[in-house]
């Protein structure tokens, strides 16, 4: 890559332009935020993604709007910002200091006790502010589920949502959106922002090929795309990497497109950009990304760093397997193409070169006679790692089970399927004593570990549980079997 | 009445008094983030980082510790060992010598802290702990409750309560029973960790900034470990980002090594823990083991108990003596026991020493009672109401606690009458059990739990408070005292009493942090009391210069002290008005002293430890809650549909304020119950040390129907502050409700007659596990 292709990464802190080259590419931007720039509002909670004490805001330009997301600063690292408006507890109140609706609602609420957590939650508030229509309780508890708050029990702060938009005028937030958009737009040049410091580099390539070409040029490098596992490696693991090489700015990689098999999802799609689609074809794996991490990470996360990571406690595999789905990778110029499962070769480790991205995943387009039921164990509903997660895909035949796929994750080294329960399943008729006769084989698919999440006894009894109510639900459609359903039901109510 | 209201030219009340709703003082400050904890303090120039160098092995003699590759680490300034202590090793609360600032020949949990590391940034000091060799000897480990009961390991001695015979009770009982019942610890996550800013003054002083709520024993045990006195450490904490108990005793130990290497380096230093330190190597609520055995009549009246406390204490005291005491204190919640023994051991083990946590030991003794309330019911085929109901303290002889302690204030049969029926108890159980025979899969359960709660420190010397007071020649006023701010509201409600007691609006009232050179010797922020207290202590400093003024006046303007009265901002003398602001300024030219320390101590308590009677309590709080919950029996996951409420807070000095309490109260509570495991491996390390494994409530954990109310018309029956009651600890026990809910609905499927054995937090492993435990016992019945 010469130099003459690169640009600094540039942003707008609130309304000021911003400018970074030389500066250590592993900087977050808590960090950037509060030594740097001096802006102590934003606080540190947990450093991983996990309290939302550090959420900011950042807006970018989608069509004539500025679109809003509010992110975890204290994982996303300053070249991430390139592009955007980066918005913070400080910027929100006037010049007059009249304070945002939010931050209103909330003294008005009492929604602050400490007041520690109080400025992400303002600045999550902020977001949702910025949907249309007032919020309901469903939708104030998701967009609030990144951040933990250990005074208020949380009342007084979904009450300020409530109330925020009672006023109902846009804020001079929108007032000066088109302002605000040409600002952001004259800040790209189409060249690659790059950021070097301490001997770590950082780029941004704008193409596939330019991706491409980079990690052939560098091939131990970082890729880095949502961050929200990567950030942790470095604030956790006290890692420091370089090069970076981001995949937010690559253009291929950031389309969702559908043809009549395919649902093909680009690997620097977030989940909350996948969410529409995935919603209108498999609303059950849609619940599931709905509780996976937080708005926060559904922000910033994407699909393809669920799947390149390898874990076995990724939340996407599971129903994408079960599904059928396919995996696109490209090494230079060679692309392939493999079984989603087969991409999980053991704890760790993937089929994949060091050189090699992920381009896309491709999804089966729903099939009317496929019921697809997925369902996530874990100790706390929100934001919570999975205990044990199973996906059942099935296509019945009469009363024969013509095809059945199982994928668990959380229940071996990588999300693997039930091979054994299926073959026992396949092609018998669906009724309760072949289920539970396939219950038993449970224990010849999965050997699953004891540890802080649930033991391995938990682990094997609640799969085979899931079996069960999954045959439940498909046979007995009146009776109430889901906690999640009834909860979001009775707070719909509330 | 609030404080945006419009001021009129002669209000007739002032603005920001008691008993009105305000919002939190820094609320406008928490939302635009102008609000300043330690680690936004503006750092003064060339200041450094401390981070702690962590043992990795829960017992082991330490060899060797080499750490030149520590020294050697960019960034790297010093690395302090216990080597550098020049005063005492040691950060004890008790002074009890055993929470070494360093570990030196052996550590004693994962996570004890061997040496710090300063350097120029809060990374590179971060980077530079983990480079340190250390070779270990190990040593067998003891991790649990049942190892340290097993190898008769404490770190105190047992401690007994007894009232009347309770063998020879429990024996001639018509019914007897013997049970035992597991409840884990409790992380506090505050959102804040712990931080300390150290500034080097001059003489080898050193004044720090920490976030604590134990001022004067940060820097007490600052100046020890600095071979200093007291009077070289200066200890401010503006705020607190929470604390829960968190930060009563844990701050020493950061705050001492940031000021051992400010005073050597002569620089400022900081120490702020990181997430996971934080969450390894400082303190938490104690896990129990309760055995129980009681007897009771047909109705399930209590005739004779005993109860077996176990707590795991951790590897050393901290206050685990008076928290397992407090425990025995709480094992009999609201009921009378006619004859009573509460045995107390506390165990010594190879892991973090625990610590204070909101309610001190209170919520794990009452669990104890509640779980046996339960027990009774099933056996009996009662309604566990009826069964608590008929246990409640009542008239004499049946008003004595364990502790030979009357009971004068007894509200809990008005009140759970009155809850019972505004929540629709009878008529829910009904509909639920109904709800039940027709739903196979998930389930629902209710229940009803009280909570009495006792006031006071039972350290009884701890029960005293001072503050400060000083008007200013232009009416305002400055207040300071020993209380910390946590969140609680504790300085609105003690600016309140002032702005009530000079009858100027609260905004004349300038809040200001707590310092130890201002006010010394005080108390942590603890046992609830903070309002009660130092609301009590500010009120006499004020009360002082209403009189000094109040002499002024009389004789300047030549009337009697009976002709002055203090109205809304101004002052009636004889037949005119002055205002308050004027009075201040011409009391100043006459040569009035405008500023008083006040000073408070709890009336009426005493406490013999020997024989464990006395009235360690000035009063109670009293409380009930109803919560309904469902459950799915196929995976044991749960959640609350809804929860009601009602509070006593006496009268309250401002119900936003402890409405707050009550509700964050509830959830920190059900968190505990529920979703909060703290799970140690077999090698002793906490494998939950972050918020990515440790699960304390989110918004959607919240009830789909929550309603909540402060008992009205009820003044506290003692003399405390504008007859208001404590209630920053009792509302976290109302969620006992919610875990007695979920056992109450586990039992629905042996239709109610077996207890479930379903230990704390009702994860939804510990609630599938016994749904299947009922279900085999049930079948081996058949
Ligand atoms: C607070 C929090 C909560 C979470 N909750 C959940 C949860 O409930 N369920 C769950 O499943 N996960 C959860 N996660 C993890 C989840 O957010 C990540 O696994 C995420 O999906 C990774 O995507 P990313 O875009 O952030 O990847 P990054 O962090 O950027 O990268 C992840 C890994 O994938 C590699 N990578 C990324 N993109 C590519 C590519 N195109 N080609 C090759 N390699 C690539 C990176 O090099 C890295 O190794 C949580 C994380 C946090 C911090
Ligand atoms: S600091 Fe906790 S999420 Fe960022
Ligand atoms: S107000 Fe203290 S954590 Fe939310």
């Amino acid at each position: 890559m010469k130099k003459d292709q690169t640009r600094p990464v540039r942003f707008l802190l609130g309304d000021e332009r911003r400018e970074l080259s030389a500066i250590d590419p592993n900087t977050t931007v808590l960090t950037y935020l509060r030594r740097v720039e001096r802006r102590v509002g934003t606080k540190e909670g947990c450093g991983e993604g996990d309290c939302g004490a550090c959420t900011v805001v950042l807006a970018e330009p989608e069509g004539d709007r500025l679109r809003y997301r509010a992110v975890n600063s204290c994982i996303q690292f300053v070249g991430a910002l390139d592009g955007k408006q980066l918005l913070t507890v400080e910027d929100l109140a006037g010049s007059d200091g009249m304070l945002h609706p939010c931050q209103q609602a909330l003294v008005d609420c009492h929604g602050s006790q400490c007041g520690f957590c109080t400025p992400g939650f303002v600045m999550s508030l902020f977001a949702l502010y910025q949907e249309a229509g007032t919020p309901n309780r469903n939708r104030i508890d998701d967009a609030l589920a990144g951040n933990l708050c250990r005074c208020t029990g949380y009342g007084p702060i979904a009450a300020a949502a409530k109330a925020m938009k009672a006023a109902g005028q846009p804020d001079r937030f929108a007032h000066r959106a088109p302002q605000t958009i040409a600002a952001l737009k004259a800040l790209d040049d189409g060249a690659m922002p790059h950021l070097e410091a301490n001997g770590h580099s950082y780029f941004a390539p704008r193409s596939v090929e330019q991706l491409a070409q980079l990690l052939t040029d560098h091939p131990s490098a970082t890729i880095l795309a949502g961050g929200t596992d990567v950030g942790l490696w470095v604030t956790k693991q006290l890692r420091q990497l370089g090069p970076i090489i981001w995949i937010g700015e690559v253009a291929e990689l950031n389309r969702i497109t559908v043809d009549d098999r395919w649902i093909e999802i680009g690997a620097a799609i977030t989940y909350t950009d996948a969410m529409a689609t995935v919603e209108a074809h498999y609303p059950d794996m849609a619940d599931i990304l709905r509780r996976l991490g937080s708005e926060q990470i559904r922000n910033a996360g994407t699909i393809g760093g669920n799947i390149a990571n390898g874990s076995p406690i990724g939340d996407s595999p599971p129903p994408l397997i079960a599904l059928g789905s396919r995996l696109v990778l490209r090494r230079g110029d060679r692309l392939r193409e493999l079984a989603l499962e087969d991409f999980f070769l053991d704890y760790g480790k993937q089929d994949r070169q060091p050189d090699e991205f992920v381009v896309a995943v491709k999804v089966p387009v729903a099939e009317p006679k496929r019921i697809l039921r997925c369902y996530k164990i874990s100790k706390r509903f929100d934001q919570d790692i999975t205990a044990s997660l199973g996906a059942f895909a099935l296509t019945l035949a009469d009363k024969e089970v013509e095809d059945i796929r199982i994928c668990f994750g959380g229940m071996a080294p990588v999300p693997r399927r039930a091979r054994q329960v299926e073959a026992a399943l396949k092609g018998k008729e669906w009724i309760r004593e072949n289920v539970e006769a396939a219950c038993w084989v449970m224990s010849e698919d999965y050997a699953p570990i004891t540890d802080m999440r649930a033991s391995a006894r938990y682990r094997l009894q609640v799969a085979q549980n899931l079996l069960r109510k999954f045959f439940i639900e498909t046979t007995e459609p009146a009776a109430r079997t889901r906690i999640v359903v009834e909860r979001r039901a009775a707070h719909e109510l509330a | 009445m609030n404080l945006h209201s419009a001021a009129t030219a002669e209000p007739t009340t002032i603005r920001g008094g008691v008993h009105n709703t305000l919002a939190h003082d820094s609320a406008a400050k928490h939302a635009t983030g102008a609000a300043i904890y330690v680690d936004d303090i503006p750092e003064p120039a060339g200041t450094l980082h401390a981070a702690p160098g962590l043992s990795a092995r829960a017992r082991a003699r330490i060899k060797n510790i080499d750490l030149s590759n520590v020294r050697a680490a960019p960034g790297v300034v010093l690395v302090l060992t216990a080597a550098d202590i020049p005063g005492t090793n040691d950060v004890s609360p008790i002074g009890a010598g055993d929470d070494p600032l360093f570990a030196t020949e052996e550590v004693e949990f994962h996570g004890q802290v061997l040496f710090a590391v300063i350097a120029e940034s809060h990374e590179a000091a971060r980077r530079a702990t983990r480079l340190a060799k250390i070779e270990y000897e190990e040593l067998p480990a003891l991790l649990t409750v049942d190892d340290a009961l097993r190898t008769q390991s404490f770190v105190l001695p047992e401690h007994v309560m007894k009232r009347g015979d309770p063998v020879s009770a429990i024996t001639h009982a018509p019914h007897r029973m013997k049970g035992q019942f597991r409840l884990g610890g409790q992380e506090h996550f505050y959102l804040e960790g712990q931080a300390s800013l150290a500034v080097p003054m001059e003489d080898g002083d050193v004044l720090v900034h920490c976030s604590t709520q134990h001022p004067s024993e940060v820097q007490h045990n600052v100046a020890h470990v600095l071979g200093r006195p007291n009077n070289a450490v200066t200890v401010e904490c503006r705020r607190m980002g929470g604390g829960f108990g968190g930060k009563e005793t844990q701050g020493s130990q950061w705050a001492a090594i940031a000021a051992l290497a400010a005073v050597k380096l002569k620089r400022p230093v900081k120490c702020r823990l990181d997430r996971d330190d934080d969450m390894i190597a400082t303190g938490k609520r104690h896990d129990f083991r309760i055995d129980y055995e009681v007897g009771y009549d047909d109705q399930g009246r209590i005739l004779g108990i005993s109860f077996d406390h176990a707590a795991r204490c951790g590897y050393s005291a901290d206050l685990s003596g008076a928290i397992a005491d407090r425990a025995m204190f709480h094992a009999d919640n609201g009921y009378f026991f006619e004859a009573v023994q509460i045995r107390s051991r506390r165990c010594k083990t190879n892991t973090v020493s625990n610590t204070a946590f909101r309610g001190f030991g209170g919520p794990q003794g009452m669990l104890g009672i509640e779980e046996v309330m339960d027990a009774i019911a099933r056996e009996r085929g009662l309604d566990p109401l009826d069964v608590r109901r008929i246990n409640l303290y009542g008239d004499a002889p049946r008003n004595v606690t364990p502790y030979h302690m009357q009971v004068e204030d007894n509200i809990l049969p008005e009140l759970i009458t009155q809850i019972e029926e505004s929540s629709a108890y009878r008529r829910r159980r009904q509909e639920i059990t109904q709800w039940n025979r027709q739903n196979a899969y998930l389930k629902k359960g209710i229940a009803l739990t009280p909570v009495k709660f006792g006031i006071s420190f039972t350290t009884t010397h701890l029960n005293q408070a001072g503050a400060l007071v000083h008007v200013y020649t232009d009416g305002s006023v400055h207040l300071n005292h020993g209380g910390t701010e946590m969140g609680q509201g504790l300085f609105i409600k003690v600016a309140q009493v002032v702005a009530e007691e000079f009858q100027i609006d609260l905004d004349q009232v300038k809040i200001t942090p707590t310092n130890t050179g201002k006010v010394p010797n005080t108390s942590a922020t603890a046992a609830s009391s903070g309002s009660d207290m130092n609301g009590m202590a500010a009120q006499a400093a004020a009360r002082k210069i209403k009189q000094r003024l109040t002499e002024f006046a009389a004789e300047k303007y030549k009337v009697t002290a009976e002709d002055i009265a203090f109205l809304p901002n101004r002052v009636r003398i004889g037949n005119q008005e002055v205002p308050f602001r004027d009075l201040v300024k011409q009391a100043y030219m006459g040569r009035v002293s405008l500023s008083a320390t006040g000073y408070y101590r709890t009336p009426k308590i005493h406490y013999d430890r020997e024989t464990a009677s006395g009235r360690p309590f000035l009063y109670f709080a009293y409380g009930a809650a109803v919560s309904e919950v469902m459950i799915d029996t196929l995976t044991g996951e749960h959640t609350l549909l809804r929860v009601d409420i009602l509070h006593d807070a006496g009268k309250s000095l401002n119900p936003a304020i402890d409405l707050g309490q009550v509700e964050g109260g509830f959830i920190q509570g059900m968190g505990w119950l529920t979703s909060e495991e703290l799970w140690f491996d077999e090698q002793g390390r906490l494998r939950t040390h972050a918020p990515s494994t440790y699960k304390i409530p989110t918004c959607s954990d919240r009830p789909a129907d929550f309603r909540m109310q402060l008992l009205e018309n009820n003044p506290n029956r003692e003399e405390t502050i504008h007859r208001s009651k404590a209630v920053g600890e009792p509302p976290l026990m109302l969620a006992i409700s919610a875990f007695r809910a979920i056992s109450d609905a586990i039992a629905s499927i042996a239709n109610y007659r077996i207890l479930p054995r379903l230990d704390a937090p009702a994860t939804p492993e510990r609630v599938l596990f016994a749904i299947e435990e009922l279900q085999a016992r049930m079948e081996a019945a058949e």
